[in-house]
């Protein structure tokens, strides 16, 4: 789908069914939104405005939802996403100097995504796996007892070019 | 219903909240975020007043709480004056350019803000979004983002197709007025028409400047010494 | 699958699912069904058991049951061999063998995979000689040991939904409420208050309809107690709400579930499907008529949205803005309605409470805390790992008894409880008996759970700095205190911890602690200043240490510390030269090397490195 451009018929097609699962219910905004970034890697501009109108929501109210939240990202996003969990037990356990090195490694700061659009970088504040910690998520992969040393080995997994 | 105002027993009305009784009795509580046409936010805090008797008291939004029967209310103690000072303070540093601020800050008698000035534009109140919503019938504008990212725009941070551009918004902001040119409007703190601390809360629990003419001030001196002195012992005894 | 329609019913089924599945064939419990113990590599485990027992012909003789989390995260992966309980640590898919050929084929223990205890340095067989369980009470988390989250027959075969069955037919709600009053529960999510009150004000509410709510939004860092719940025994939750909406008279349920927890959702979205099919949900609840249906909602990634306010404002399609609570949420709450909602493990707590009686569970605990609290016990502790223990036990015996004590000899410097909203506790109170109003005398607070310790390097000034910056990220930003107060004390940590600060900052941030806790809106702002103003309580010489002497003695605040080479000792190895990302340290082979403190980032990869203690951080 074109950054920003107007939905196509297909997309909208998709925007419903996912509607429709959640009977159109406000309840289930955040469930809406997190479906939709799924599929789009993001959440368009014209995909909230037409979640605003399906679900009968003030678009100004959709949009501070989208903003609200950080699960959300209203921009398209790099390819592989890189959590670091500061969370009390990781970072007791160091992990401010993990995600230091993350930020060396991948010259950007949190909430960047590198300019060859490989990794962008988010940090969360406690994934619930404490025993394992410091910890660091890249897509969908969880990564225990990370240390300094470790972090552009397990980049590297990830990127050809990195 | 009955409650009790800074020591005296007034009747008010069921659906009043603890402001709407205090306006009504002539106690002046200041606010910000509160405006009577609109609905009642409770985000600025500057109007919290002191609930409760001896150690289980709390500070409460006045312009949210509603009253209740037997409710003791104190709008200008010890506790509350440090926590309007205190958040003046904060405001000020946030947003120095307004002049409500600076007005705000002078009549506390604020004498330093002890905080960098970030030189924002918007003290965050949400009159405007409301005056939007419940007043012109548009919700153009909204909050958006969290914590100290939080702003108020259109969404997208476009032209928005529902603002009828009838300037209720920008009549209705505090921010809105450039701070008065003082003498010293260099400064983070107008200072103007600076008020000395009131000399009550030397004396007392409660300041007294809510009552018209305050009457500690005027006090004569052999009037003072011997209050003076109940104070001391009576510190000595807490 | 056949609906259950009464308490026989369920006793019938109960009895034919013993029969048909655990009759008396050994058993192998494996922790795979939890995110962690997943990581850690259970699910290898688990496939090699499977093919090792099929290479055995053993598959029909003996039965493996993958759990949720057993707790002892700090040995996973956990294998369990029943029926006499041998406990193996930290299995790998290269043990699998022998543990086949040797213990469960010949009886012969393998030494080298029992757990040991760090302070006895025994070796444990079961769990009954291990000390991580002596002092623990495991009436709620414990269950996670005997079910399959996946497969609703293992709760009903340990008296899964007995609980409910009873409720509907043979006690009317007002009852419920009494023996929930009697039992003394309180909220488990951190406020504590008493559950029985909070179902009786709702039941007495007025407006219609009623919703109750499962707070799963567990945004304390640190803390996992819910997750595990809700990945180990699902059921045992949806059981508590069903009693409690009946209690109160309501009919429609949500779970909001934080959305970092994504096999908590599929877990409980597959025992939602189960308890339907067996009519435990829906319409006319085992021929009651009695109707309840849960729905599951996802957080967005809020730590604020905790707040019960807050969480309904999400659930009612709005951002996580909290209120003012002068109008309590059971008699105004989701979209203006009476609202109950609790806890998770409070939740958890119903059915044990209803099946084993008021009078049972008000003798455990204190005068004041009753039953039993899961704490996760993290940080500088030997022993990691998730531990329930009754109400009253001393901070020392979580400490030391169940946690092993701080590893590689070092000092306990303090425990962190409560979260963001917490405080911590030092040395000099380690007796503290553990109880929602001993914790909160102290200047902490029982939380949600959470139990972070730490130890003569943790810099104290630092973790009130980390906790301020947490809740500056998390604030909803509606309110001056928080918003603005929160940045503001932000800056003057940081300003301490890089030496910049003078002791009138410190009383400001007192003051402003102080401001904030008196005036903020909510909770989250309410209780922000407890990690400040309790370190300044108990560790003020630290603090005092940084401004004074512009020095940090845990060796952490990065802009007041220094990484030299004692050149006595330096054996010219190289491996720190290795190490640097900023290339600033240089010598030659076996000659003593040297950091260029211009380009030296503090990083401490070479304080890490080196094996001879020739770098020094001062």
């Amino acid at each position: 789908m074109e950054k920003q451009g107007e939905l196509e018929p297909k997309d909208v097609r998709l925007l419903n069914a996912i509607i429709k699962k959640y009977d159109g219910k406000k309840e289930f905004l955040i469930c809406i939104l997190q479906d939709i970034q799924n599929v789009f890697e993001y959440l368009p501009r014209k995909a909230l405005i037409h979640v605003s109108e399906k679900l009968d929501i003030p678009l100004i109210q959709v949009y501070g939802v989208a903003t609200f939240f950080k699960a959300f990202s209203l921009v398209p996003r790099g390819g592989h996403t890189c959590t670091v969990c500061l969370g009390t037990a990781c970072h007791v356990r160091g992990a401010e100097k993990v995600l230091d090195k993350v930020k060396r490694s991948l010259d950007i700061d949190v909430g960047e995504t590198t300019k060859d659009m490989q990794f962008s970088l988010k940090t969360v504040n406690c994934l619930g796996a404490c025993a394992l910690g410091p910890m660091m998520v890249v897509d969908d992969d969880y990564h225990g007892h990370m240390a300094q040393n470790k972090v552009d080995e397990v980049l590297k997994k990830y990127s050809s070019t990195f | 219903m009955e409650i009790t105002l800074n020591g005296v027993n007034v009747q008010v009305e069921d659906n009043w909240s603890i402001l709407d009784a205090a306006k009504f009795y002539g106690v002046n509580i200041p606010t910000l975020c509160y405006h009577e046409g609109l609905s009642p936010y409770g985000a600025c805090r500057l109007c919290v007043v002191e609930i409760g008797k001896g150690d289980r008291t709390k500070l409460v939004a006045s312009c949210l709480h509603p009253v209740k029967e037997g409710l003791n209310i104190r709008t200008h103690s010890e506790r509350v004056i440090k926590a309007r000072k205190m958040l003046v303070e904060l405001l000020v540093a946030r947003c120095p350019q307004s002049k409500i601020l600076q007005d705000i800050a002078a009549s506390m008698g604020i004498q330093k803000v002890r905080f960098k000035p970030k030189n924002d534009d918007c003290i965050l109140c949400g009159l405007c979004i409301r005056m939007c919503e419940e007043q012109m019938d548009a919700k153009a504008i909204g909050f958006v983002s969290r914590g100290v990212k939080k702003r108020i725009t259109t969404p997208f941070d476009i032209k928005s197709d529902k603002c009828r551009t009838c300037g209720a918004c920008i009549w209705i902001c505090p921010a809105c007025q450039l701070r008065c040119q003082g003498p010293e409007a260099d400064t983070v703190l107008c200072s103007s028409c600076l008020n000395f601390s009131p000399s009550c809360l030397d004396l007392y629990e409660d300041a007294m400047c809510y009552m018209d003419p305050c009457v500690a001030c005027l006090e004569d001196k052999k009037i003072k010494k011997e209050n003076e002195k109940k104070l001391k012992s009576r510190r000595k005894n807490k | 699958m056949k609906k259950v329609r009464n308490l026989q019913d369920l006793e019938t089924l109960r009895k034919s699912i013993l029969q048909e599945k655990y009759s008396e064939k050994p058993c192998i419990i494996i922790s795979e069904k939890s995110t962690c113990c997943y990581l850690s590599g259970s699910k290898e485990v688990v496939e090699g058991f499977k093919d090792g027992l099929k290479n055995f012909d053993l598959e029909n003789q003996i039965d493996i049951k993958s759990t949720g989390c057993l707790g002892f995260c700090e040995i996973e992966p956990i294998v369990i061999l029943e029926p006499k309980g041998i406990v193996y640590q930290k299995v790998k898919k290269e043990d699998i063998l022998e543990i086949i050929t040797e213990t469960i084929l010949n009886d012969i223990i393998i030494d080298r995979l029992l757990y040991v205890d760090p302070v006895k340095g025994k070796k444990c067989k079961t769990e009954e000689n291990m000390p991580f369980y002596k002092k623990q009470r495991r009436f709620v988390l414990g269950n996670n040991r005997f079910i399959d989250p996946l497969v609703i027959d293992d709760y009903i075969a340990i008296n899964g939904y007995k609980a409910l069955a009873t409720v509907l037919e043979k006690i009317n709600p007002e009852k419920v409420i009494n023996v929930i009053k009697q039992s003394g529960l309180r909220g488990r999510g951190g406020g504590g208050f008493p559950t029985g009150r909070k179902w009786e004000y709702a039941r007495k509410a007025e407006g219609d309809p009623k919703y109750v709510i499962c707070n799963a939004d567990e945004g304390d860092p640190g803390a996992y107690m819910d997750r595990s719940l809700l990945e180990g025994n699902p059921h045992s939750v949806i059981e508590g709400m069903i009693i409690g909406a009946y209690a109160i008279g309501s009919h429609e349920g949500y779970v909001y579930v934080r959305n970092e927890y994504p096999l908590a959702v599929k877990h409980l979205e597959n025992a939602i499907k189960q308890a339907e099919e067996y009519g435990f949900l829906g319409k006319n609840i085992m021929g009651s008529g009695f109707e309840f249906n849960i729905e599951i909602s996802r957080g967005g990634g809020a730590f604020v949205c905790g707040e019960s306010t807050a969480l309904m404002a999400s659930l009612e399609g709005k951002p996580g803005e909290p209120r003012a609570k002068y109008v309590h949420t059971v008699e105004k709450g989701l979209w203006n309605k009476p609202t109950n909602l609790n806890n998770v493990e409070t939740w958890a707590n119903v059915p044990l409470i209803i099946n084993r009686g008021a009078d049972w569970y008000s003798k455990i605990g204190t005068s004041s805390s009753k039953g039993t609290k899961i704490f996760s016990l993290v940080g500088k502790i030997n022993n990691t790992g998730l531990v329930e223990v009754p109400m009253g036990i001393k901070l020392r015996e979580i400490i030391y008894d169940i946690g092993g004590g701080i590893p590689d000899g070092k000092k306990f410097k303090a425990v962190q409880t409560g979260g963001p909203s917490g405080g911590c506790i030092p040395e000099s109170l380690i007796d503290l008996p553990v109880d929602y109003e001993k914790l909160s005398e102290a200047g902490s607070m029982m939380g949600s759970g959470g139990m972070i310790v730490m130890d003569e390097d943790t810099c104290m000034v630092d973790v009130a700095k980390y906790f301020v910056n947490f809740l500056r990220e998390e604030s909803c930003g509606k309110c001056v205190p928080c918003r603005e107060g929160l940045e503001r004390m932000g800056e003057i940590l940081t300003d301490i911890t890089e030496g910049k600060a003078t002791n009138q900052d410190l009383e400001l941030l007192e003051d402003l602690g102080g401001v904030i806790k008196d005036t903020a809106l909510c909770a989250l702002g309410g209780t922000a200043s407890n990690p400040v103003l309790s370190t300044i309580q108990y560790f003020k010489e630290e603090y005092k240490d940084h401004i004074e002497h512009k020095k940090c003695p845990a060796g952490v605040c990065k802009a007041l510390i220094t990484f030299t080479i004692d050149e006595n000792k330096c054996t010219g190895c190289g491996m720190c030269i290795k190490q640097c990302p900023q290339d600033a340290i240089s010598g030659e082979k076996k000659k003593p090397h040297k950091i260029d403190q211009d380009k030296c980032i503090k990083c401490g990869a070479c304080y890490n490195t080196c094996k001879f203690n020739a770098i020094k951080r001062k």
